[in-house]
């Protein structure tokens, strides 16, 4: 237990991925079965115990110690599960065996509703400081070390050597403590058979189109699609399994429970979610996100925005794997397939025909639906291949929207940047031009260069108004201020930001020393986008 | 009874703008200005302070003062030693060993058969670098209240510089970078890295530099320190180098000499995830030199004091823990000391 509750407290407070994968995979390494098999099932979100209510929680300790004291701790710290594992009284008699993490989750998982607190405060009994906290976190749920599930299955690909894309497709077969899978990994067993039904196939992602790209490529070779602002997901049902997928492999069927009854096919398929009413309308990106990140969803939602898949690839039809066949072939089959379903849930990402680099640039700026966001290019022969090679597929983006903001606040970084000011909150001018006032409209730490973090670190040092811990309050007024070209991907209604707009990857694309602070944006620029 | 005793107490021993001040003595200590006669418990700025009259305390205590401040820090200075009794006007004084840093101690002061120890800032781990803390029985004690909530427990030091070592052995290309005061806590860290056998050159910056000497002179071995200046060598010479600076420095521009540097932090405040994380912490180190809330409580019920006075930090927990055990217990706002001393 002490060794994964050391390792939960290093992730948390390592910014870094690279750093995070060296503690995750040095755990694998040095932690035996069952143990890290638990705690991967842990990170990774997938493991269930009777959940423990924070009033539950709090019952147990002021049993245990004076109310006004926990109080007064309380209040200090800020958080339940961290003040309960600081001031939990250590029993007199000193714990002669810390459990392992194993030995936790077991007797977690077998404990009845009504012996669960009991069975809590036993093993908070013999634990120390960072293994209570552990232990707490486990019972209340939601980890929070900034490790996602994607990350995890990265840091075995490390430690075993392997690509990441073989341990995606095998993970939905596998149980916890996954100890067939380590093995496999420490080289001690052959690779585990695949063994459960509907498994998750690695996606085939694509490279940004960069300068000159197109220039050495046919036309001919290749077929365009519309690139729609959806997420990426892979339905597939097979021998009566249902799963729909996302890009990384989560299976997200929950949360979509009336995109999951219309599949009834035995396929498996790789297309965009949306939502809305086909073939009439088509919700945005903000409309889409009632429907994300959520376990459950209520009829009243899934109602106003129904889901639906906007069929672009074929995998597998009954048994018979399509994955390398040529694009064209996938691609007609596809057509003939889709025709067969559920015309509310699925339909066909419509092909664009052209037969020039210039006439598909001129289609893809002015795009005849808000939702798209650029093109897909895809060549006429390519095999559906996991992972991103290069030159096969290019996604080709609309042009970012573009705002003249102003900085306002800057924070310092983390890790390498923690000597830098270097995460910008910047604003737009509101109300009358005369005495108008900055309200701020997004946050962004990258796309500048090192030498121009530099800059702007020197700028904030020299202008600098006011300071809140990491924060810095830049001067920023009408006649003094520093402008920032602030590019970002679309816009969504916010009720949590005073100015009623959220950027969608917003980052820094020029900084202009040159443009007068009055002169950057106003507010109904952006509100304008909105509509 | 208490009461009695309590006002006796208090005409021996009272806040004063410029400090605690003992009337029939006519002395302050650790006052916060300028006074004719300071007694001071141990060279942290802020109860050390330059521009008194005459000043007693330790022999290491003025050392460090004139270190910090210049030979002229106070018009006369007089060392006092360790356990040896002091009349001033009749009151009898004597320093004994507080454990905080290297010469700290705590002030006994009796007069008319009562006795009240102020014993200044003070811990019960064990400290390579100092004498360790002795409870001295007496009817006051007056306690400092730093990490005085039941929140605060230190874990063993040499545990927290473990974890130090594992991660240098993890992340051999980048470097690890130590915030710690520069008086007590850096030699403390770097005494604590050789006696677990880390036998590198260990890089401090500049502000350590005088005092680390200082300690070295007094017996403290910290083996070999070179200046983590750029012209000792350049970004890739300090990968896998552990580094010593004041917190302040560390986010400073200084630390960009540094190759992807792990920010660690020596304080007892790194219990707390939530102010590591708002620091930007990467490691915290919980080594403290101050008693958390078990060695506050234990040394209360050690002293035998039928009345404790709380002093900087967060006296209301420390003050109802004692009205919980039947000890009369009262805050004692002295102003001018850091709530935040690590």
């Amino acid at each position: 237990m002490n060794r994964f509750a050391e390792l939960l407290d290093r992730l948390v407070l390592t910014p870094s991925r690279n750093g995070k994968l060296t503690l995750i995979t040095d755990y694998f390494r040095s932690v035996e079965d069952p143990d890290r098999g638990y705690a991967l099932q842990a990170i990774t979100g997938d493991l269930a115990i009777a959940a423990v209510k924070p009033a539950m929680l709090r019952a147990l300790v002021v049993e245990r110690m004076d109310p006004v004291l926990f109080g007064y701790s309380y209040d200090y710290v800020g958080d339940l599960a961290e003040t309960v594992s600081l001031v939990w009284p250590e029993p007199e008699q000193s714990a002669n065996h810390v459990p392992t993490l194993g030995e936790v989750v077991e007797k977690l998982q077998s404990a009845s509703r009504s012996d669960g607190p009991g069975v809590l405060a036993g093993l908070l009994d013999n634990a120390g400081i960072s293994a209570r906290f552990a232990i707490i976190k486990l019972v209340t749920g939601g980890l929070r070390i900034g490790v996602s599930a994607r990350l995890a299955k990265q840091a075995l690909a490390d430690f075993g050597k392997v690509d990441v894309a073989e341990i995606e497709e095998l993970w939905h077969g596998l149980a916890p403590p996954y100890a067939t899978l380590f093995a496999w990994l420490e080289g001690k067993a052959p690779k585990p058979k695949q063994s459960a039904k509907a498994l998750f196939r690695p996606v085939m992602l694509s490279h940004p189109v960069e300068d000159n790209d197109l220039a050495k490529l046919e036309p001919a070779d290749y077929v365009a699609e519309w690139k729609w602002d959806g997420i990426r997901v892979q339905a597939v049902s097979l021998g009566g399994v249902r799963r729909l997928y996302s890009r990384t492999g989560d299976d997200i069927s929950g949360a979509f429970p009336d995109l999951v009854d219309a599949m009834d096919f035995d396929a498996a398929l790789d297309g965009e979610l949306l939502v809305g009413t086909l073939p009439q309308w088509t919700g945005t990106f903000s409309d889409l996100q009632q429907r994300l990140n959520r376990k459950a969803v209520s009829a009243k939602i899934r109602e106003r925005f129904p889901a639906f898949v906007r069929c672009y690839d074929v995998m597998q039809i009954e048994s018979e794997d399509l994955r390398q066949l040529p694009f064209v072939e996938r691609r007609l089959r596809l057509e003939d397939f889709v025709g067969l379903l559920e015309p509310s849930r699925f339909d066909l990402s419509p092909t664009i025909p052209f037969s020039s680099w210039e006439e598909l640039e001129a289609l893809r700026k002015a795009p005849p639906h808000p939702i798209i966001e650029g093109v897909m290019i895809k060549r006429r022969d390519s095999a559906y291949v996991a992972g991103r090679p290069k030159g096969p597929w290019f996604k080709w983006k609309r042009d970012p929207h573009t705002v003249d903001a102003v900085l306002m606040y800057a924070q310092r970084g983390h890790g390498k940047r923690s000597s830098y000011y270097s995460d910008y909150t910047f604003g737009v001018w509101s109300g009358p031009p005369e005495a108008g006032e900055l309200v701020p409209v997004g946050k962004a730490y990258f796309g500048f260069t090192d030498e121009e973090l530099k800059q702007i670190d020197k700028y904030v040092r020299d202008n600098t108004v006011e300071r809140f811990g990491p924060v810095r309050s830049v001067r920023a007024d009408a006649t003094h201020g520093l402008v920032l070209e602030v590019a970002f991907e679309g816009l969504n209604r916010s009720t949590r930001h005073k100015s009623g707009v959220a950027m969608r990857f917003p980052r820094i694309s020029r900084l202009r020393w040159d443009k007068p602070a009055h002169e950057a944006d106003r507010l109904e620029t952006l509100t304008a986008m909105l509509d | 009874m208490p009461i009695l005793q309590g006002m006796r107490a208090r005409d021996l021993l009272r806040p004063r703008p410029e400090g605690l001040y003992c009337p029939p003595g006519d002395f302050f200590i650790d006052p916060v200005r300028p006074v004719e006669r300071a007694l001071i418990t141990h060279g942290h700025s802020d109860h050390a302070r330059s521009g008194h009259a005459s000043v007693l305390a330790t022999q290491q205590t003025l050392d460090i003062m004139a270190i910090r401040y210049g030979d002229g820090f106070a018009g006369a200075t007089q060392a006092a030693t360790l356990g040896e009794t002091i009349d001033l006007n009749g009151v009898k004084a004597t320093f004994h060993p507080a454990g905080h840093v290297l010469g700290s101690a705590q002030i006994s002061v009796e007069h008319n058969g009562v006795r009240i120890v102020a014993s200044g800032d003070y811990k019960r781990q064990p400290d390579p670098t100092c004498v360790p803390f002795e409870p001295v029985k007496c009817d006051v004690f007056i306690t400092e209240a730093t990490f005085g909530l039941p929140v605060f427990r230190h874990p063993p030091d040499r545990e927290e510089m473990g974890r130090l070592l594992k991660s240098v052995a993890q992340f051999p290309e980048r470097s690890h970078l130590i915030g710690a005061y520069a008086l007590g806590k850096a030699q403390r860290v770097i005494r604590l890295l050789r006696d677990l056998g880390y036998a590198e050159p260990i890089y401090i910056h500049g502000a350590l530099a005088r005092l680390s000497e200082y300690y070295e002179s007094q017996g403290v071995a910290l083996g070999l320190l070179e200046p983590a200046t750029v012209e000792s060598g350049s970004k890739r010479d300090f990968a896998g180098a552990v580094v010593v600076g004041t917190p302040s420095a560390f986010v400073d521009r200084w630390a960009r000499r540094f190759p992807d540097p792990v920010a660690c932090y020596a304080s007892g405040w790194m219990r707390i995830r939530q102010r590591a994380k708002q620091i930007g912490v990467e490691l915290p180190l919980i080594i403290s030199d101050h008693s958390d809330w078990d060695e506050l409580t234990d040394t209360i019920v050690e002293t035998g004091a039928a009345e404790v006075w709380v002093t900087h930090g967060r006296e209301e927990a420390l003050v109802r823990w004692c009205e919980l055990n039947g000890i009369a217990a009262r805050p004692l706002h002295l102003v001018g000391y850091e709530d935040e001393g690590d």
